[in-house]
C-alpha cells in the first residue's frame, strides 16, 4: 500500500544542516496497522508528514498504491491526499468556528459533492465514532476525547484507504486514549483501513500489528 | 463553499465587525467623492450655451447720477450711445450685478398655478442683453422696445424653469405670479446657460426687463466687443467711461478670466476633498492589508489542515480573497442601504442618475480595492508549507 524507498530528509538553514530521516525503507501492506516510536525529534513525524505527501523527501521514492508521488503537481498531490489520505493529529486541527457537523464536512468541500451528500456522509461518520449528539456543537465545547473523536470522523469522511494519525492519544488521559485507540482499531479490523500512527506510548503501539522504531532519523527496528 | 464561507464568516462575525464597519466608512466616504465628481461631471458635460468670449463686464460706482427718472434714462442712453459709437463695442446692456461668472447672485420665488419655484435667479436685462451674451430662444421673443407701457410687465425664462412650472404645456403668453401685485407675462423661453461656472448647473432663471427704477441700482454694464479688441482698446474704453462717470471707481473684467476664476473656486475644495479621501482610502487599504495579514497569520494551522485535507494552494488564495469578497459585500449591502436614501429622500435635489452612478463607481472602487488588499495575503496563504503550519500549533 505504502512504499518508502531510500528516504531522506534534510533541514537546511543558512548555517546549520540537520539530518532528520537517513536511508529509511518501509512498506506498509493493506489493511496493516503499523506504529512509529522513537525519541523526541528522531524524526517520526517527518517521516508521518513524508507518508502523507505534506512534506517532499531530500532524497528516495513514496509509492502509494504503486504509484510514484515524485513528480506529482500541487494540484494532484492534494486531490491524492484528499482522496487517498485522512489525517488525525496530536491537537486536533478542528476550525473553532465551525461546528462539529462542518468540521467533518471539511474534506468534502474539495470533492464535486452536494450539500445534501456532505451532510449524510458526515453524520455517519460521527455516527461511527459515536458522537452524532454532539453535530452542532463547536470544537470548544467538547473535551478533549471527543475533539480527537471529530478529529477521526472527518479523516475518515471520505473513506481515504489511509489513514495517518500523529500522536492521537497525546494530548488525552489514558482512559480517553484507549477510547481513540479502540476506535482506530476498529476501523482497521472493520473497514480494512491502513493506519500509520506515531506513539510515545508503548502499550498503544502494543495493540497495532506491527512497531517501527527510529532513532535519530535511522530505522531500528 | 460559498455557504461554507458564509457559515465560516458568520460565526466569525463579532471578529470581522471592525473589518466590515472600516469597508463602510470607506464606502460612503467613497460615495460622497463620486457623487460630487459625477455631478460637476455631470454639469461640465452639459453646453455652457452663451457667449462668453469677447464679453467684458464693467462695474461702476458713481455719486455723479442724476436723481429723476427721465434724466437718469437720458444719462444711461447717452452713455450707450457713446459706447455703440465705438467701432470695437457691438452690443451693450445694463445689467445687475449678477452677470455670469459673478459671486453675487439675486434670487427670488415664482408661482405659476400652485407650483412655486424657489430660488430662481432673477436677472435685469436690456433689449441688447441677448446680443450681448449669445442666448439662444427656444419659443417666443426677447425684449424689445415694444414691450414699453404693457399692462403686464415681460418675463423670458429659462428651460428649467418652464419645465418646473409648465411642464409640457406652453409657456409663452402665460401670466406667472399672478397673484401678486405686479404679475409677470411670459414672453420667451432660452436655453439654460451655465453662468456659475463649467461644473455647476443653470438652475431656474429668469429675465426681467430693467425698467426705469431698475437704473437707480444698476451699476454693471456688459459689453460684447469685436476680436480686434485689445489692451490698447480696453485702455481707451476705460478713459471714455472715466471722462464721462466723473469721479468713479471703474473696474472692467473679461468674462474668460472670471469663467477661468470661478472654475478654479468650484474646483479646488473638490481637490483638496479627494487628496482627504485618498489618504483616507490609503489607511483603509493599509488597515484592510493588515488585517488580512493577520488573520493569515492567525489562521496558519487552518490553512495547514485545509492543504493536508485536500486544498490546492490555489484553492486557499481562491478562499481568502473570496472570504474578503464576501465581507466587502455585507458592508456594500449595508453601505448602499444608507446612500439610497440620498436619492429617496432628494437630499442635496441632486438627480437620481447622479447617486445611482456613484453607488455603482464607488461598488467598483471599493472591490477593486479588497482584491488587491486581498490578492497578496492570499498569495502568501497559498505558499504556506502545510507540514510547517500544522507542526507550528
Amino acid at each position: 500500500m505504502i512504499q518508502l524507498q531510500n528516504i531522506e530528509k534534510v533541514y537546511r538553514t543558512s548555517t546549520v544542516e540537520t539530518l532528520a530521516l537517513n536511508n529509511v525503507n518501509l512498506t506498509i501492506q493493506k489493511g496493516e496497522f503499523l506504529s512509529i516510536m522513537g525519541p523526541s525529534g528522531c524524526g517520526k513525524s517527518t517521516l508521518l508528514n513524508i507518508m502523507g505527501l505534506l512534506d517532499a523527501p531530500t532524497k528516495g521514492e513514496v509509492k502509494i498504491g504503486n504509484e510514484s508521488t515524485v513528480n506529482l503537481s500541487d494540484k494532484q498531490m492534494a486531490h491524492f491526499r484528499n482522496k487517498k489520505l485522512g489525517f488525525i493529529f496530536q491537537s486536533y486541527h478542528l476550525i473553532n468556528d465551525l461546528k462539529v457537523l462542518d468540521n467533518v464536512e471539511l474534506p468534502l468541500l474539495y470533492r464535486n459533492s452536494s450539500a445534501k451528500e456532505r451532510t449524510q456522509l458526515a453524520k455517519a461518520a460521527l455516527e461511527k465514532v459515536g458522537l452524532s449528539n454532539r453535530m452542532k456543537h463547536f470544537p470548544t465545547q467538547l473535551s478533549g476525547g471527543q475533539k480527537q473523536r471529530v478529529a477521526i470522523a472527518r479523516a475518515i469522511v471520505g473513506e481515504p484507504e489511509i489513514i495517518l494519525a500523529d500522536e492521537p492519544t497525546g494530548n488525552l488521559d489514558s482512559a480517553m486514549g484507549n477510547e481513540i485507540m479502540d476506535i482506530l482499531l476498529e476501523l482497521n479490523s472493520r473497514d480494512r483501513s491502513t493506519i500509520v500512527m506515531v506513539t510515545h506510548d508503548e502499550n498503544m503501539a502494543r495493540k497495532t500489528h506491527r512497531l517501527v522504531r527510529l532513532f535519530d532519523g535511522s530505522q531500528v527496528s | 463553499m460559498l455557504k461554507h464561507l458564509f457559515k465560516l464568516i458568520w460565526n466569525k462575525k463579532k471578529q470581522h465587525f471592525v473589518l466590515m464597519l472600516e469597508i463602510l466608512v470607506s464606502f460612503l466616504v467613497i460615495f460622497a467623492v463620486f457623487t460630487m465628481v459625477v455631478y460637476y461631471y455631470k454639469n461640465y458635460r452639459k453646453p455652457i450655451n452663451f457667449e462668453y468670449e469677447h464679453v467684458w463686464a464693467i462695474q461702476y460706482q458713481t455719486e455723479g447720477r442724476p436723481g429723476r427718472d427721465d434724466s437718469l434714462m437720458m444719462f444711461h442712453d447717452a452713455l450707450r450711445n457713446q459706447l455703440k459709437a465705438m467701432p470695437e463695442i457691438e452690443a451693450v446692456s445694463f445689467t445687475s450685478q449678477n452677470v455670469p461668472f459673478a459671486m453675487s447672485s439675486t434670487q427670488n420665488n415664482i408661482a405659476y398655478e400652485g407650483v412655486r419655484a424657489t430660488g430662481v435667479n432673477d436677472y435685469m436685462a436690456e433689449d441688447d442683453y441677448n446680443k450681448v451674451l449669445g442666448l439662444t430662444l427656444q419659443s417666443g421673443r426677447w425684449f424689445s422696445k415694444a414691450d414699453a407701457g404693457q399692462k403686464y410687465r415681460p418675463v423670458v425664462i429659462n428651460e428649467t424653469l418652464k419645465e418646473k412650472l409648465f411642464g409640457n404645456k406652453e409657456a409663452v403668453g402665460q401670466l406667472v405670479d399672478k397673484e401678486s401685485a405686479n404679475p409677470l407675462k411670459v414672453i420667451g423661453v432660452v436655453n439654460d446657460i451655465k453662468d456659475k461656472g463649467d461644473y455647476k448647473p443653470s438652475g431656474y432663471g429668469m429675465y426681467r426687463k430693467a425698467d426705469t427704477g431698475a437704473y437707480h441700482w444698476m451699476r454693471v454694464m456688459l459689453i460684447k466687443v469685436s476680436p480686434k479688441a485689445n489692451t490698447a482698446f480696453e485702455g481707451r474704453l476705460y478713459r471714455s467711461l472715466s471722462s464721462y462717470l466723473k469721479n468713479a471707481t471703474i473696474e472692467i473684467e473679461h468674462l474668460s478670466e472670471k469663467r477661468t476664476s470661478m472654475n478654479n473656486f468650484t474646483l479646488v475644495p473638490m481637490i483638496i476633498l479627494m487628496i482627504v479621501a485618498g489618504f483616507l482610502v490609503l489607511n483603509v487599504a493599509l488597515g484592510l492589508f493588515g488585517v488580512l495579514w493577520y488573520n493569515i497569520n492567525r489562521r496558519r494551522s487552518e490553512i495547514g489542515l485545509r492543504r493536508a485535507i485536500g486544498a490546492t494552494g490555489q484553492s486557499i488564495s481562491r478562499q481568502l480573497v473570496s472570504e474578503a469578497l464576501v465581507l466587502c459585500t455585507i458592508a456594500l449591502i449595508v453601505g448602499c442601504f444608507f446612500a439610497v436614501q440620498f436619492p429617496l429622500l432628494h437630499v442635496f435635489d441632486m438627480e437620481t442618475g447622479v447617486y445611482l452612478t456613484a453607488i455603482g463607481l464607488s461598488i467598483l472602487f471599493i472591490y477593486v480595492l479588497v482584491m488587491i488588499c486581498s490578492f497578496y495575503p492570499g498569495r502568501q496563504a497559498a505558499t504556506i508549507y502545510p507540514a510547517v503550519a500544522l507542526h507550528e500549533d
